[in-house]
């Protein structure tokens, strides 16, 4: 994990040690948080709840896509907006173009993205699910939607807000206990 | 480039593939907006997500058992007062009884055809929201009722107030409905009031209708309550749909722009009924039926 580099700017060998080290998802464990985002998404809520609903999927799909990009293809992204169209009910592919979008915008600013940490990430997350929500709006546009209040970005709020800890509940299972003294 | 080692080959880069995928999503768009060639991939996708929507419907299956058991406490006052609504709905009901056995009557002393059948004989099954979308422009919800429970497209579909939508999409085990407020829906209705008949569509927007191309002479008033007229076949008559929040008669305009709120409450109740078609369609709506 890169992103913890500048939280140590003086890095001794001791603090070195004592960063944690990751070791790379396995493609079950990558589906099964895939799964568990679709679950998540398809929750039947009350509307003034659901306003407030992060899509979960997308979240997922831009972590992984940020840290472990050669984990996550575009092709992934292309099938779970396809399921997330569906099971929404919307046009085919609108949901699939936007998360295709955001593994695009991830594959380019990963590596900028990976070098802070993760309460600055957020923001910028932001801007990438804002980015997703307005290409979902635009499709809908051109099928002859109204233009949606500015509640439907509050989306974009909760998800920068769970960005921390969707984070660290996702990588905690890939936290390896490693004795540093053990040598 | 294939001499080159597994570890420097990476494929094409992001944009080629955001490319080719955009691409692949543009078409998928159009097809499912304009020429609809596949829908058994909508279906496929459907049942494979299936599961995952069953899944995600347990937490509130959990919260209506346990208000079930909490309203078990009550069962005894709550059947005394469902026994008094009995009476009084049976009341209604025997006057219902009467009043279509006198037309009936009276339509037989005018030589009419028997064409309307009365919505008292329609069957109709229970079903759930299994989900409602987060988009602003999806006027739909899910169902949890689909073609392995006999559900066909084109059904009503009903709430204890009035008319809810009609059902678009099915797969086995679920249903897609489309909400009157959806831009693409329409409903036969006529005026409560004075049984003027007029379709009444939806304009995209929650909770409002609009009756399209009502002259600015019309008698229609605020207030007033639209119910189906049973025209089309599909839904059965005299259930209420809508009732007229304001009217803008614009003298500029030939049109009264009528504007109307939609009855039933989709957003406030987990369950509907689905009623079965009044009448089979028939091939050509204009064919008079032979008597």
């Amino acid at each position: 994990m890169n992103r913890k580099k500048t939280k140590d700017r003086n890095l001794s060998p001791d603090n070195y040690c004592k960063q944690d080290v990751y070791i790379p998802p396995s493609g079950e464990y990558i589906a099964t948080s895939l799964v568990i985002a679709l679950i998540l998404n398809f929750l039947p809520l009350q509307e003034n709840i659901l306003i407030f609903r992060p899509d979960f999927v997308a979240i997922t799909i831009i972590y992984w896509s940020v840290n472990y990009p050669y984990k996550m293809g575009m092709s992934i992204a292309f099938g779970m907006g396809l399921m997330m169209d569906v099971g929404n009910t919307a046009i085919l592919g609108q949901h699939a173009l936007a998360y295709c979008i955001a593994v695009y915008l991830t594959l380019i600013l990963g590596r900028r993205l990976r070098i802070f940490s993760l309460t600055q990430q957020a923001p910028q997350m932001g801007l990438i699910l804002l980015a997703m929500q307005i290409v979902i709006v635009l499709v809908a546009i051109a099928s002859g939607a109204h233009l949606p209040g500015w509640q439907y970005f509050s989306a974009t709020v909760t998800g920068i807000l769970l960005w921390v800890p969707i984070s660290v509940l996702l990588s905690t299972p890939l936290k390896q206990k490693s004795d540093f003294n053990a040598l | 480039m294939k001499t080159a080692p597994q570890f420097f080959r990476h494929g094409p880069g992001p944009f080629a593939r955001l490319f080719v995928f955009a691409l692949l999503s543009c078409l998928l768009i159009a097809e499912d907006l304009r020429f609809k060639y596949f829908p058994e991939l909508r279906q496929a996708i459907g049942i494979v997500i299936f599961p995952l929507q069953k899944i995600a419907y347990i937490p509130t299956h959990i919260y209506d058992q346990i208000e079930e058991l909490i309203a078990s406490f009550y069962l005894l006052e709550e059947n005394i007062k469902l026994r008094e609504r009995y009476l009084k709905d049976r009341e209604q009901l025997l006057k219902l009884h009467a009043l279509e056995a006198e037309n009936i009557q009276l339509r037989q002393l005018l030589g009419a055809i028997q064409q309307i059948e009365t919505n008292t004989k329609a069957k109709a099954v229970l079903a759930e929201i299994m989900y409602t979308p987060r988009d602003p422009f999806n006027h739909k919800i899910t169902l949890n009722k689909g073609s392995f429970h006999d559900i066909q497209l084109g059904q009503a579909v009903i709430d204890d107030k009035g008319i809810v939508g009609q059902i678009t999409r099915l797969y086995p085990w679920s249903s897609e409905v489309t909400l009157l407020t959806d831009k693409n829906h329409s409903v036969p209705v006529q005026v409560l009031r004075n049984s003027l008949r007029s379709v009444v569509s939806g304009t995209g927007k929650n909770d409002e209708l609009e009756l399209r191309y009502l002259s600015v002479s019309t008698d229609i008033r605020q207030g007033d309550l639209l119910v189906t007229s049973g025209i089309g076949g599909v839904y059965p008559p005299g259930i209420p749909v809508a009732t007229v929040l304001r009217i803008e008669q614009d003298p500029i305009d030939d049109f009264a722009q009528v504007i109307s709120t939609p009855v039933a409450g989709v957003d406030r109740n987990r369950q509907v009924l689905i009623l079965s078609l009044a009448q089979p369609i028939p091939n050509n709506s204009l064919e008079m039926p032979k008597n």
